[in-house]
């Protein structure tokens, strides 16, 4: 028995900044304190608030240090531990209460207090990589009671009646998905797991891999018995060695304790799954092209009907749902459809998932009912824009959604009303984004992605899209004129309604939503010449402001173009005569302005 | 996507080669092993030349077209060699609204390469890439298994010297 647990981050973020040599240096200094026996060392998966990582809670105390460095590890060992005393130089603010001078419980602190976590459940609480933790937490017992206790109809049923929607974009019910695939009688059916989350800023699908790998294994076992499937496949990005890492880990002892294999429970049920790498292919979120891919081919999608739960993988029936969505799969089992159902808005049951970053200070994973309003999630939550800055818009869906404008804040967010304002739920990542973002450079940004990542197969995608990013460059430019604006807006259309797959029919998602409430940013780049956000490098001049200048004329080395010389004009107070730069010249690298130590160069 | 191809001379061993066949067979009656097979060999060469696509094409009996339509299609496959110390630069959304293209302006300064180019000495590459998921530390680059976050601009030079 132990008497102190050490929690410790091992997630992707935390990772980055140094939580294994954490993990290391405390084990270390525990064992030097001789407190081996009494004190454990867990490494966890994802807490959600990354932007304080590396993290390190202490159980039973549950005290909150964040943003430790492995130097800090012995002082925790030789202070909290060993004496009792917390360390309060590295406890996170929002946890302690100052008027009685204690701690607070995580629960209580504003970035965990609205949150409901179902998904991310055991993520940050479990080690990811021992299944007995996993079980000691009702792991697994899902499986057993539908494998023992319901037909493959009822787990449908079941399924059906909590209301979950699929959570990697679209929102399609995931019971009815798994319906048409159990009504097909075929040889061999599938049950594959999409976890190559391509949307940039999207982060949830990793932690649950991460940090709890054995739900998504459990669900993927109790999908295979309700659609009559005994093979599955997850394919998970390459990008993410970890979780790849453990869910390796975690399928291997699955397997030791019998739990996938032959005859699960003494049932009769076979079932097994696979790990395929996905190299790199944002197109391949789509479903027909993930199993396209899976197959070992270009990940091109190819015309529904036949849906892939008639004809899917290999040509068999086979049903494909995200990792989140799994996620959520046990709980309901265990917990009935009607517990699941009470939750979130009238048609969007349960919670979901946010990504939250960009320009905001609480940037990590964040697990909300449906419904709940982006003016709590960003401010609550978030807890707001760092440096006092105004909140300009929120980006969701990725490259298929939209911007949400200050003035919608107080909408609830759901499937549905982010479809009705423009954007969409998408896998959920949820993007920030202050008074200095131009609203045209990130459509553009948007666009330059799904030019990229566009598989090439249907006209409408291939061609439509780089037309498009041609528009909004001229637009970035300051060589557009109103006409263009209308071709944009035309081609938006046309392809939306021509494109093959999800990619292409999306694709013009954020330039019609930046359009529809930014619509004044593009007439200031296209009439006035100007961005009004100052970010766009072709709509500005760079200048020295003379009287700051002391002439030391590090700025005119570091021109590559020779643009900067020097001038007559002896500045008040200055000894050397202050620098210019040519306009004409100048290719607006920025790289006065970086070497400047007097900040004397300025763009506008 | 448009890849660059290398022009460098191949300089793949025997032994590497037989490390690829003995995985190919270990494999090759799974459905669907090509692209593990790739990845493998690009884990072997450390890029994917066209003469390890040769060798997987005359081994499964494939034609080498099919190996090189998908080295072409999937990001991951990298047709040009890295440089001893690889630089990836987060693009993603989170890290870009954070200023990762001022990060990729600066390291294209210092070292005179573009994203998908090395360096003449074989030193530094330079890629960007569609986020590792650390949006916690936006603006995040990558040097081979270093991780740095939090980042501006003027943090780019110290980072590059002590890779010197």
């Amino acid at each position: 028995m132990y008497r102190s647990q050490v929690l410790i981050c091992g997630g992707t973020g935390c990772t980055s900044s140094s939580s294994e040599k954490i993990i290391n240096a405390m084990q270390v200094a525990i064992d030097n304190a001789g407190l081996n026996e009494e004190v454990k060392v867990v490494k966890t998966g994802c807490f959600g608030l990354c932007a304080l990582g590396p993290i390190v809670i202490v159980y039973p105390e549950g005290c909150f240090y964040s943003r430790v460095t492995p130097e800090d590890a012995e002082e925790i060992v030789n202070e909290h531990l060993l004496k009792g005393r917390i360390v309060k130089r590295l406890i996170y603010d929002e946890t302690i209460d100052n008027a009685n001078d204690t701690i607070k419980s995580l629960n209580e602190t504003p970035f965990y207090k609205s949150q409901k976590r179902i998904a991310l459940r055991n993520c940050g609480v479990i080690n990811p990589e021992n299944i007995d933790e996993y079980i000691a937490n009702d792991g697994y017992a899902a499986l057993g009671k539908a494998l023992t206790e319901m037909t493959p109809a009822e787990v449908i049923q079941t399924v059906l009646d909590s209301g979950l929607r699929g959570r990697g974009g679209a929102g399609f019910p995931t019971g009815l998905k798994w319906k048409f695939a159990a009504g097909n009688d075929a040889d061999q059916k599938y049950v594959c797991c999409n976890a190559d989350e391509g949307d940039p800023g999207a982060f949830m699908d990793r932690s649950i891999l991460e940090g709890d790998p054995h739900a998504l294994i459990e669900a993927m076992a109790i999908a295979g018995y309700a659609i009559g499937a005994n093979q599955g496949y997850i394919y998970v990005r390459a990008e993410y060695p970890i979780a790849v890492n453990r869910l390796k880990i975690a399928l291997k002892q699955a397997r030791e304790y019998g739990l996938l294999g032959k005859n699960i429970f003494d049932t009769g049920f076979d079932f097994d799954l696979d790990v395929r790498l996905g190299a790199g292919a944002f197109v391949c979120g789509e479903e027909t092209a993930l199993m396209t891919s899976i197959e070992g081919k270009r990940g091109e999608p190819r015309p529904r009907p036949p849906f892939p739960a008639v004809k899917g993988l290999f040509g068999k029936p086979t049903i494909l749902n995200n990792v989140e969505t799994y996620a959520n799969i046990a709980q309901i089992i265990l917990n009935g459809a009607e517990w699941f159902a009470s939750m979130g808005t009238e048609k969007s049951k349960g919670t979901k998932v946010f990504a939250l970053g960009g320009n905001i200070k609480h940037t990590g994973l964040v697990e909300v009912p449906m419904g709940t309003t982006l003016r709590q999630i960003v401010e609550e939550i978030g807890g707001g824009i760092p440096s006092g800055k105004k909140f300009k818009a929120a980006q969701t869906g990725g490259p298929s959604g939209g911007c949400i404008p200050a003035s919608l804040m107080d909408v609830e967010i759901d499937y549905d009303n982010l479809l009705a304002i423009g954007s969409m739920m998408g896998s959920g990542g949820l993007i920030v984004m202050d008074e200095d973002t131009c609203m045209v450079d990130i459509a553009k940004f948007f666009l330059e992605f799904t030019v990229d990542e566009s598989c090439g197969k249907c006209t409408p995608c291939r061609v439509g899209t780089r037309r498009m990013l041609e528009l909004l460059t001229k637009i970035t430019d300051g060589k557009a004129d109103m006409e263009d604006l209308e071709k944009l807006e035309a081609l938006c259309d046309y392809i939306k309604e021509n494109s093959l797959c999800g990619l292409g029919q999306t694709a013009p998602n954020p330039v019609i939503s930046t359009l529809r409430y930014f619509r004044d940013e593009y007439i200031a780049h296209i009439q006035d010449k100007k961005c009004p956000a100052g970010a766009c490098k072709n709509l500005l001049n760079f200048s020295v402001v003379k009287d700051s200048c002391f002439g030391c004329g590090m700025c005119a080395r570091s021109c590559p173009a020779d643009a900067i010389f020097v001038t007559d004009y002896v500045a008040p107070g200055k000894k050397k005569p202050a620098y210019e730069i040519d306009t004409a010249k100048c290719i607006k690298c920025g790289a006065c302005i970086g070497t400047c130590k007097f900040n004397a160069i300025i763009k506008k | 996507m448009l890849k660059k191809i290398s022009t460098l001379p191949f300089d793949g061993t025997p032994e590497q080669e037989a490390k690829l066949v003995e995985y190919i067979n270990g494999i090759r009656d799974q459905q669907g092993c090509l692209m593990p097979i790739m990845q493998e060999a690009q884990a072997i060469y450390g890029y994917l030349p066209l003469e390890a696509q040769q060798i997987i094409a005359r081994e499964l009996e494939i034609s080498v077209e099919e190996v090189y339509g998908i080295a072409t299609f999937y990001a991951q496959f990298a047709l040009t060699p890295k440089g001893k110390y690889n630089i990836s630069v987060c693009l993603g959304t989170a890290c870009y609204v954070k200023g990762a293209q001022a990060l990729v302006d600066r390291i294209t300064q210092v070292l005179g390469i573009a994203p998908d180019e090395c360096t003449a000495d074989g030193k530094f590459s330079l890629e960007a890439c569609r986020c590792i998921g650390a949006c916690g530390l936006a603006p995040v680059l990558t040097i081979n298994d270093d991780v740095y976050g939090r980042l501006t601009d003027k943090d780019i030079d110290d980072i590059l010297k002590k890779y010197e």
